[in-house]
């Protein structure tokens, strides 16, 4: 049984959001009996070893073959399993793209796709490993849920939230090993359901994945400048919470929106699309990835290039409320 | 040796979907439908639909069913055909094929037609479903079910044919069968010309299936080769016509997807004869 608590939090950190992945794996085999597990040859790389050990009959290995596997988990979800299906984030999703659009945006199988280091997580190997356009992808496919955890902690209770629901979902995991704790102990996790971590009134910091811990710095900094800020954690991209963002527009001067994602098709425009049907709402500054791929480098380094730091935040809101 | 009354029936039975398939497509006017490649599937559906599927009409879920996935979509015409003459469809319904909000879409689809396992029409796709159906089935200790696929010669292009192929071989999901609707040709003519993949049966071996090649339009020969039982994957190669049955259609690549004039679907008629003959 998982408990939620510093001294998990801590640890799981240490692993990583891949190795918390396996950790969930794990809670999910073993009180589920429904629950497949599958890979395409990253059982070391999602934390799968000891599972692949306990229980060997519950995980399928397809080699490097992510249409077959996206293929082979719709036959399995459609004689009743739940199949959690893993992979770097951008292999999951651009390279078996036809295969996710017919299988679970079209055929609504109850697929749980799992993209790991989504994001720069991998960017030292270049841009066939980075994944900053994941979101926009999956978001423009009809049924699919997509998820984007803060930490370890939530990626653990996401993975166990989507096992109970007959949605097609997509979980984008992102940061890297040592992850920034977000959450030390046990709290509610909603899918569609936002998380105010802390309330201001001059701007909302709308952030996902591993941009939540970035905007939690931000605030901190902001204060010293006298500007009060809000945080939401937008863990459900789609469907998004849209009575957090009415509330957000209503009590904020200025919106922004952090992610770890190209500022094309992501958070940012999620959160647009939304704004822009109103007949007027506050202005939507956007931090994520500028439509380019950044040269490949440690991850820190690929961050800092593209802002995504709470110093850039900062810089930002200063601009705005200067202007 | 396959029972003679069967034949008898399945061969009454071809020649009815084969009428309905020129009726459909006439029906659907400038539109066209995907005549070659239904044609050339009629006896394989028709054997499977009449002859060899363990189904529950009354029952479409029923577990101990065999589950059959038409890969090669676009041969919808005869699938549904088949499925008229086996008694899951209203004979009637066939004439709302490619309507607006029809069930019977150009492709199958899982819009509430009982019946139907998978949607398909992007081709690539149905051997890996299978593979996973197998592998469901024996999760759930049914090993009695088949799980029956049905591919086109020319959706062998496609690479995740042969990554789920690799895959059923290696998982060992021997309650799988797959059926090549072997008909030489695809949309842009000849597949020796377009993307040769001669030779076919020797492929199928190297990644590990039973291989039995069969004429696919004869149904004792096709019968014979669904009633073997493989301990392995198993794929039988239908060597078959492309709009076979009506002679101005077979074997030219420009039937693959046509529309039918009156005049044009008033010749085919007469060659396939009166309907119950």
């Amino acid at each position: 049984m998982i408990e939620y608590n510093k001294k998990s939090a801590r640890a799981w950190s240490l692993l990583g959001t891949c190795g918390a992945h396996g950790i969930a794996a794990r809670e999910l085999v073993e009180s589920n009996p429904k629950v497949v597990i599958m890979t395409a040859d990253l059982c070391s790389f999602s934390g799968l070893d000891r599972l692949k050990t306990s229980c060997p009959d519950r995980i399928y290995n397809v080699g490097i073959a992510e249409q077959n596997m996206i293929g082979i988990a719709a036959g399995l979800a459609k004689e009743g399993f739940v199949p959690f299906v893993n992979t770097y984030a951008s292999f999951c999703t651009s390279r078996c793209a036809d295969q996710v659009r017919v299988n679970m945006s079209y055929m609504k199988f109850p697929i749980k796709l799992i993209g790991l280091t989504a994001g720069y997580a991998v960017g030292i190997l270049g841009a066939t490993h980075i994944s900053i356009e994941d979101m926009a992808l999956m978001r423009a496919l009809p049924n699919i849920t997509l998820i984007s955890p803060a930490d370890c902690m939530e990626t653990v209770k996401a993975m166990i939230a989507v096992s109970d629901t007959p949605d097609p979902t997509y979980i984008r995991l992102t940061g890297s090993v040592n992850t920034p704790i977000v959450y030390t102990e046990d709290y509610e996790f909603r899918i569609g359901k936002a998380i105010w971590l802390c309330r201001g009134t001059d701007v909302c910091l709308i952030a996902t994945g591993s941009m939540v811990s970035v905007a939690l710095e931000a605030v901190r900094m902001l204060q010293e400048d006298g500007i009060s800020s809000s945080v939401i954690n937008m863990h459900t991209v789609k469907p998004l919470d849209k009575d957090a963002l009415m509330e957000a527009n209503e009590a904020h001067r200025l919106i922004v929106t952090v992610e770890e994602h190209s500022i094309i098709g992501g958070l940012y425009g999620a959160v647009s699309e939304i704004l822009c049907r109103l007949g007027s709402h506050k202005t939507v500054v956007p931090i994520g990835i500028e439509d380019l791929f950044v040269h490949a480098g440690s991850y820190s380094w690929q961050l800092q290039e593209s802002g995504l730091t709470s110093a850039n935040i900062r810089v930002k809101v200063q601009n705005f409320f200067n202007k | 040796m396959p029972d003679r009354e069967l034949i008898d029936k399945i061969c009454v039975a071809s020649k009815r979907m084969r009428h309905h398939i020129i009726n459909m497509t006439y029906n659907v006017g400038n539109v066209g439908a995907h005549l070659g490649g239904s044609l050339s599937s009629v006896e394989i559906l028709a054997c499977l639909y009449l002859g060899v599927l363990k189904l529950n009409i009354d029952d479409p879920n029923w577990e101990n069913r065999d589950r059959l996935i038409l890969s090669k979509g676009h041969a919808a015409m005869a699938l549904y055909a088949a499925m008229a003459e086996s008694g899951y469809l209203d004979v009637n319904q066939l004439s709302t094929f490619k309507q607006d909000y029809s069930l019977l879409c150009g492709h199958p689809s899982l819009n509430g037609l009982k019946g139907i396992e998978f949607a398909s029409g992007s081709l690539g796709q149905g051997l890996s479903q299978g593979v996973g159906t197998c592998l469901g089935l024996r999760r759930k200790n049914n090993s009695s079910s088949r799980v029956y696929v049905l591919l086109g010669d020319g959706e062998c292009d496609e690479g995740s044919i042969w990554e789920a192929a690799a895959s059923a071989s290696h998982f060992q999901t021997n309650q799988l069968v797959a059926i090549i609707d072997c008909n030489r040709l695809q949309y842009d003519g000849e597949t020796i010309q377009i993307m040769n993949m001669d030779p076919m049966a020797d492929k199928w071996e190297s990644f590990g299936w039973d291989v039995n090649e069969v004429k696919g339009h004869d149904i004792a020969d096709l019968l014979e080769a669904f009633e073997f039982q493989s301990r392995k994957p198993y794929v039988i190669i239908a060597n078959t016509i492309k709009g076979k049955g009506i002679s101005f259609m077979e074997n030219d690549y420009r039937y693959h997807n046509a529309r039918l004039s009156k005049s044009l679907y008033e010749k085919a008629l007469v060659e396939l004869g009166a309907e119950n003959d």
